[in-house]
Protein backbone atom coordinates (compact mmCIF):
# COMPACT_ATOMS: atom_id res chain seq x y z
CA UNK A 1 0.00 0.00 0.00
CA UNK A 2 1.70 3.23 -1.00
CA UNK A 3 1.23 6.67 1.10
CA UNK A 4 -1.37 7.99 -1.45
CA UNK A 5 -3.08 4.70 -1.27
CA UNK A 6 -3.42 4.81 2.32
CA UNK A 7 -4.90 8.89 2.38
CA UNK A 8 -6.87 8.26 -0.14
CA UNK A 9 -8.29 5.18 2.17
CA UNK A 10 -8.39 7.55 5.26
CA UNK A 11 -10.78 9.79 3.29
CA UNK A 12 -13.33 6.84 3.04
CA UNK A 13 -13.37 5.48 6.58
CA UNK A 14 -16.74 6.55 8.72
CA UNK A 15 -14.67 9.53 10.37
CA UNK A 16 -13.72 11.10 7.05
CA UNK A 17 -16.64 10.38 5.06
CA UNK A 18 -18.96 12.07 7.97
CA UNK A 19 -17.03 15.35 7.66
CA UNK A 20 -17.34 15.52 4.21
CA UNK A 21 -21.16 14.61 3.86
CA UNK A 22 -22.05 17.38 6.38
CA UNK A 23 -22.34 21.25 5.69
CA UNK A 24 -21.13 22.22 8.73
CA UNK A 25 -19.18 19.65 10.54
CA UNK A 26 -15.47 20.73 8.48
CA UNK A 27 -16.60 24.29 9.63
CA UNK A 28 -17.27 24.10 13.31
CA UNK A 29 -14.38 21.75 13.80
CA UNK A 30 -12.26 23.78 12.20
CA UNK A 31 -13.22 27.04 14.21
CA UNK A 32 -12.54 24.61 17.26
CA UNK A 33 -9.19 24.31 15.99
CA UNK A 34 -8.70 27.94 16.00
CA UNK A 35 -9.40 28.22 18.87
CA UNK A 36 -6.88 25.76 20.52
CA UNK A 37 -4.22 27.89 18.14
CA UNK A 38 -4.76 30.92 19.99
CA UNK A 39 -4.56 29.04 23.27
CA UNK A 40 -1.37 27.52 21.72
CA UNK A 41 0.17 30.64 20.83
CA UNK A 42 -0.72 32.29 24.23
CA UNK A 43 1.61 28.93 25.84
CA UNK A 44 4.44 29.36 23.34
CA UNK A 45 4.53 33.69 23.43
CA UNK A 46 4.68 33.00 27.34
CA UNK A 47 7.83 30.90 27.49
CA UNK A 48 9.37 31.95 23.99
CA UNK A 49 8.90 35.54 25.11
CA UNK A 50 10.65 34.83 28.56
CA UNK A 51 13.14 33.10 26.65
CA UNK A 52 13.62 36.43 24.36
CA UNK A 53 14.26 38.84 27.84
CA UNK A 54 10.75 39.61 27.57
CA UNK A 55 7.41 38.84 29.15
CA UNK A 56 7.77 38.22 33.15
CA UNK A 57 11.63 38.79 33.15
CA UNK A 58 11.12 39.00 37.03
CA UNK A 59 10.53 35.39 36.90
CA UNK A 60 13.08 32.41 36.50
CA UNK A 61 13.24 30.54 33.54
CA UNK A 62 12.10 27.37 34.61
CA UNK A 63 9.21 28.86 36.75
CA UNK A 64 7.71 29.96 33.32
CA UNK A 65 8.48 26.82 31.68
CA UNK A 66 6.76 25.16 34.52
CA UNK A 67 3.42 26.98 34.44
CA UNK A 68 2.86 26.94 30.67
CA UNK A 69 3.56 22.73 30.65
CA UNK A 70 -0.05 21.48 31.31
CA UNK A 71 -1.79 24.39 29.17
CA UNK A 72 0.66 24.11 25.98
CA UNK A 73 -0.07 20.38 26.04
CA UNK A 74 -3.96 20.32 26.72
CA UNK A 75 -4.06 22.98 23.47
CA UNK A 76 -1.61 21.00 21.10
CA UNK A 77 -3.94 18.05 22.44
CA UNK A 78 -6.64 20.33 21.42
CA UNK A 79 -5.21 20.75 17.63
CA UNK A 80 -4.44 17.52 17.51
CA UNK A 81 -8.02 16.16 18.20
CA UNK A 82 -9.31 19.09 15.91
CA UNK A 83 -6.61 18.28 13.55
CA UNK A 84 -6.47 14.88 12.73
CA UNK A 85 -10.31 14.66 11.81
CA UNK A 86 -10.00 17.75 9.47
CA UNK A 87 -6.87 15.76 7.66
CA UNK A 88 -9.27 12.32 7.51
CA UNK A 89 -11.73 14.47 5.62
CA UNK A 90 -9.38 15.84 2.87
CA UNK A 91 -5.89 13.22 3.05
CA UNK A 92 -5.83 13.10 -0.94
CA UNK A 93 -5.73 16.86 -0.92
CA UNK A 94 -3.78 16.88 1.88
CA UNK A 95 -0.85 14.74 -0.24
CA UNK A 96 -0.48 16.89 -2.94
CA UNK A 97 -0.37 19.81 -0.87
CA UNK A 98 2.86 21.16 -0.50
CA UNK A 99 1.75 23.16 2.13
CA UNK A 100 0.45 20.10 4.29
CA UNK A 101 3.94 18.83 4.14
CA UNK A 102 5.73 21.71 5.36
CA UNK A 103 3.26 22.35 8.19
CA UNK A 104 3.97 18.58 8.80
CA UNK A 105 7.88 18.84 8.60
CA UNK A 106 7.68 22.28 10.40
CA UNK A 107 5.18 20.46 13.62
CA UNK A 108 7.13 17.26 13.63
CA UNK A 109 10.76 19.83 14.29
CA UNK A 110 8.94 22.50 16.30
CA UNK A 111 7.17 19.03 18.79
CA UNK A 112 10.84 17.53 18.93
CA UNK A 113 12.52 20.75 19.57
CA UNK A 114 10.17 21.88 22.17
CA UNK A 115 10.42 18.83 24.11
CA UNK A 116 14.30 17.86 23.75
CA UNK A 117 15.92 21.15 23.51
CA UNK A 118 14.00 24.34 24.67
CA UNK A 119 11.77 22.55 27.63
CA UNK A 120 15.47 21.21 29.16
CA UNK A 121 17.41 24.21 28.47
CA UNK A 122 14.34 26.23 30.17
CA UNK A 123 13.83 23.99 33.42
CA UNK A 124 17.68 23.82 34.01
CA UNK A 125 17.36 27.65 34.77
CA UNK A 126 15.85 27.61 38.51
CA UNK A 127 17.08 31.07 39.04
CA UNK A 128 18.38 34.25 37.75
CA UNK A 129 22.04 33.42 38.51
CA UNK A 130 21.45 30.45 36.32
CA UNK A 131 20.37 32.18 33.03
CA UNK A 132 21.59 31.58 29.82
CA UNK A 133 20.58 34.77 27.81
CA UNK A 134 21.93 34.14 24.63
CA UNK A 135 21.03 30.35 24.21
CA UNK A 136 17.93 31.53 25.46
CA UNK A 137 17.65 34.21 22.88
CA UNK A 138 18.62 31.53 20.26
CA UNK A 139 16.07 28.93 21.54
CA UNK A 140 13.06 31.41 21.76
CA UNK A 141 13.87 32.26 18.11
CA UNK A 142 13.68 29.15 16.75
CA UNK A 143 10.77 27.77 18.77
CA UNK A 144 8.86 30.87 17.64
CA UNK A 145 10.05 30.26 14.19
CA UNK A 146 9.34 26.86 13.90
CA UNK A 147 5.65 27.36 15.19
CA UNK A 148 5.06 30.66 12.87
CA UNK A 149 6.01 28.40 9.99
CA UNK A 150 3.44 25.94 11.29
CA UNK A 151 0.49 28.01 11.68
CA UNK A 152 1.15 30.16 8.10
CA UNK A 153 1.89 26.69 6.24
CA UNK A 154 -0.96 25.03 8.12
CA UNK A 155 -3.44 28.44 7.04
CA UNK A 156 -2.30 28.23 3.47
CA UNK A 157 -3.54 24.77 3.22
CA UNK A 158 -6.71 26.48 2.99
CA UNK A 159 -5.53 28.32 -0.26
CA UNK A 160 -4.47 25.34 -2.08
CA UNK B 1 -29.57 51.57 4.16
CA UNK B 2 -27.45 54.38 4.93
CA UNK B 3 -24.68 51.98 5.48
CA UNK B 4 -25.19 49.46 2.90
CA UNK B 5 -24.97 52.34 0.35
CA UNK B 6 -21.62 53.33 2.24
CA UNK B 7 -20.76 49.81 1.49
CA UNK B 8 -21.70 49.80 -2.28
CA UNK B 9 -19.48 52.72 -2.74
CA UNK B 10 -16.66 51.06 -0.73
CA UNK B 11 -16.88 48.18 -3.03
CA UNK B 12 -16.57 50.11 -6.20
CA UNK B 13 -13.37 51.48 -5.25
CA UNK B 14 -10.67 51.09 -7.15
CA UNK B 15 -8.40 49.92 -3.76
CA UNK B 16 -11.38 47.57 -2.70
CA UNK B 17 -11.28 45.87 -6.30
CA UNK B 18 -7.75 45.63 -6.59
CA UNK B 19 -7.25 43.72 -3.40
CA UNK B 20 -10.49 41.60 -3.53
CA UNK B 21 -9.00 40.33 -7.01
CA UNK B 22 -5.24 40.08 -5.90
CA UNK B 23 -3.83 36.91 -6.01
CA UNK B 24 -1.60 37.16 -3.20
CA UNK B 25 -2.31 40.34 -1.29
CA UNK B 26 -5.62 38.97 -0.05
CA UNK B 27 -4.70 35.64 0.87
CA UNK B 28 -1.51 37.54 2.88
CA UNK B 29 -3.63 40.20 4.79
CA UNK B 30 -6.30 37.04 5.54
CA UNK B 31 -3.20 34.93 7.30
CA UNK B 32 -2.08 37.82 9.18
CA UNK B 33 -5.25 38.75 10.30
CA UNK B 34 -5.07 34.39 11.45
CA UNK B 35 -2.03 34.64 12.58
CA UNK B 36 -1.93 37.66 14.75
CA UNK B 37 -4.87 36.19 16.39
CA UNK B 38 -1.74 33.86 18.24
CA UNK B 39 -0.33 37.37 19.50
CA UNK B 40 -3.16 38.90 20.43
CA UNK B 41 -5.36 35.82 21.73
CA UNK B 42 -2.82 34.18 23.00
CA UNK B 43 -1.36 37.01 24.90
CA UNK B 44 -4.38 37.69 26.57
CA UNK B 45 -5.56 34.32 27.45
CA UNK B 46 -1.84 34.58 29.46
CA UNK B 47 -3.91 37.03 31.40
CA UNK B 48 -7.00 35.88 31.68
CA UNK B 49 -5.55 32.28 32.76
CA UNK B 50 -3.81 34.22 35.68
CA UNK B 51 -6.74 36.03 36.51
CA UNK B 52 -8.42 32.51 37.11
CA UNK B 53 -6.10 31.42 39.36
CA UNK B 54 -4.74 28.81 36.76
CA UNK B 55 -1.12 30.29 35.54
CA UNK B 56 1.47 32.09 37.28
CA UNK B 57 -0.51 32.19 40.62
CA UNK B 58 2.94 33.48 42.63
CA UNK B 59 2.82 36.21 40.46
CA UNK B 60 1.28 39.47 41.07
CA UNK B 61 -1.74 39.77 38.56
CA UNK B 62 -0.66 43.44 38.13
CA UNK B 63 2.77 42.50 37.03
CA UNK B 64 1.57 39.85 34.08
CA UNK B 65 -0.69 42.84 33.09
CA UNK B 66 2.09 44.52 32.61
CA UNK B 67 4.51 42.69 31.05
CA UNK B 68 1.70 40.62 28.72
CA UNK B 69 -0.74 43.53 27.90
CA UNK B 70 1.73 45.54 25.53
CA UNK B 71 1.68 42.76 23.37
CA UNK B 72 -1.81 41.76 23.31
CA UNK B 73 -2.32 45.62 22.57
CA UNK B 74 0.48 45.29 19.46
CA UNK B 75 -1.78 42.09 18.55
CA UNK B 76 -5.02 43.82 18.75
CA UNK B 77 -3.56 46.66 16.23
CA UNK B 78 -2.68 44.12 13.63
CA UNK B 79 -5.94 42.28 13.76
CA UNK B 80 -8.27 45.59 13.42
CA UNK B 81 -6.22 46.78 10.74
CA UNK B 82 -5.77 43.30 8.85
CA UNK B 83 -9.42 42.78 9.77
CA UNK B 84 -10.43 46.74 7.91
CA UNK B 85 -8.95 45.67 5.26
CA UNK B 86 -10.72 42.27 4.41
CA UNK B 87 -13.81 44.13 5.12
CA UNK B 88 -12.57 47.02 2.59
CA UNK B 89 -11.85 44.07 -0.12
CA UNK B 90 -15.51 42.76 0.53
CA UNK B 91 -17.55 45.07 1.91
CA UNK B 92 -21.34 44.79 0.75
CA UNK B 93 -20.95 40.69 1.10
CA UNK B 94 -19.42 41.11 4.97
CA UNK B 95 -21.58 43.82 5.81
CA UNK B 96 -24.96 41.63 4.45
CA UNK B 97 -23.22 38.55 6.97
CA UNK B 98 -25.02 37.45 9.56
CA UNK B 99 -21.81 36.04 10.95
CA UNK B 100 -20.05 39.59 10.91
CA UNK B 101 -23.49 40.89 12.23
CA UNK B 102 -22.94 38.67 15.45
CA UNK B 103 -19.09 38.91 15.48
CA UNK B 104 -19.61 42.77 15.51
CA UNK B 105 -21.89 42.55 18.64
CA UNK B 106 -19.29 40.17 20.04
CA UNK B 107 -16.72 42.42 19.73
CA UNK B 108 -19.01 45.00 21.78
CA UNK B 109 -19.61 42.40 24.64
CA UNK B 110 -16.01 41.88 24.91
CA UNK B 111 -15.15 45.71 25.27
CA UNK B 112 -18.13 45.93 27.56
CA UNK B 113 -16.25 43.03 29.51
CA UNK B 114 -13.10 44.77 29.47
CA UNK B 115 -14.24 48.26 30.61
CA UNK B 116 -16.13 46.61 33.72
CA UNK B 117 -12.91 44.94 34.62
CA UNK B 118 -10.80 47.49 34.34
CA UNK B 119 -13.38 50.20 35.88
CA UNK B 120 -15.03 47.92 38.28
CA UNK B 121 -13.73 44.69 39.18
CA UNK B 122 -9.66 46.26 39.75
CA UNK B 123 -10.95 49.26 41.98
CA UNK B 124 -9.76 46.95 44.74
CA UNK B 125 -7.07 45.13 43.06
CA UNK B 126 -4.63 46.06 45.58
CA UNK B 127 -5.62 43.88 48.21
CA UNK B 128 -6.12 40.58 45.68
CA UNK B 129 -3.10 41.66 43.45
CA UNK B 130 -0.82 38.99 45.27
CA UNK B 131 -3.42 36.03 45.64
CA UNK B 132 -3.63 32.69 44.02
CA UNK B 133 -6.87 32.56 43.12
CA UNK B 134 -8.21 36.32 42.38
CA UNK B 135 -11.88 36.72 43.65
CA UNK B 136 -14.77 35.96 42.17
CA UNK B 137 -15.94 38.70 39.90
CA UNK B 138 -12.16 38.81 38.61
CA UNK B 139 -12.65 35.33 37.78
CA UNK B 140 -16.23 35.68 36.11
CA UNK B 141 -14.65 38.58 34.23
CA UNK B 142 -11.82 36.06 32.93
CA UNK B 143 -14.08 33.38 31.93
CA UNK B 144 -16.37 36.01 30.10
CA UNK B 145 -13.78 37.26 28.24
CA UNK B 146 -12.42 33.85 27.09
CA UNK B 147 -15.72 32.63 26.15
CA UNK B 148 -16.64 36.02 24.33
CA UNK B 149 -13.30 35.45 22.00
CA UNK B 150 -14.00 32.23 21.56
CA UNK B 151 -16.79 33.45 20.35
CA UNK B 152 -15.11 35.96 18.09
CA UNK B 153 -13.37 33.45 16.59
CA UNK B 154 -15.66 31.13 15.36
CA UNK B 155 -17.93 33.81 14.27
CA UNK B 156 -14.77 35.15 12.13
CA UNK B 157 -14.09 32.23 10.64
CA UNK B 158 -17.68 31.26 9.56
CA UNK B 159 -17.63 34.83 7.35
CA UNK B 160 -16.00 32.48 4.86
CA UNK B 161 -18.98 30.35 4.48
CA UNK B 162 -22.21 31.63 2.17
CA UNK B 163 -24.82 29.59 3.29
CA UNK B 164 -26.78 32.63 4.69
CA UNK B 165 -25.49 34.99 1.78
CA UNK B 166 -28.31 37.40 0.36
CA UNK B 167 -27.74 36.11 -2.80
CA UNK B 168 -28.81 32.58 -1.51
CA UNK B 169 -32.70 32.42 -1.42
CA UNK B 170 -34.65 31.77 -0.30
CA UNK B 171 -33.57 32.11 3.39
CA UNK B 172 -35.74 32.32 6.42
CA UNK B 173 -37.06 35.55 7.15
CA UNK B 174 -35.15 36.05 10.17
CA UNK B 175 -31.95 35.38 8.25
CA UNK B 176 -33.29 38.23 6.01
CA UNK B 177 -33.72 40.38 8.78
CA UNK B 178 -30.59 39.74 10.67
CA UNK B 179 -28.52 40.12 7.46
CA UNK B 180 -30.13 43.02 6.55
CA UNK B 181 -31.27 41.94 2.72
CA UNK B 182 -32.78 43.55 0.21
CA UNK B 183 -35.28 41.33 -1.62
CA UNK B 184 -36.13 42.30 -4.53
CA UNK B 185 -39.77 41.00 -5.84
CA UNK B 186 -38.13 38.28 -8.51
CA UNK B 187 -36.81 36.27 -5.02
CA UNK B 188 -39.69 36.67 -3.03
CA UNK B 189 -41.13 33.68 -1.51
Amino acid sequence: MTLLEAFDWLETTGLGAAIRNSTWLFPAVEAVHLIALASLGGAVFALDLRLLGFGLRSQPVAEVAGNVRLWFAVSLGAMFATGVPLFVSEAVKCYWSTSFWVKMSALATATVFVLCVRNPIARAQADHAAERAWTNRLVGAVSLGLWFTVAAAGRWIGFS
Amino acid sequence: MVLLEFCEWLAGTAWSIALHESLYMYPLVESTHVLALCLFVGTLVIVDLRLLGVVFRRVPVSEVNARTLPWTVTGFVVMVVTGLLLFYAIPVRTYQSIWFRAKVVLLVVAGINAWLLHRRVSRDRASWDRAAVPPKAARVSAAVSLSVWAGVIVMGRMIAYNWFDCDHQPQSDFVNWAAGCVITLSEAP
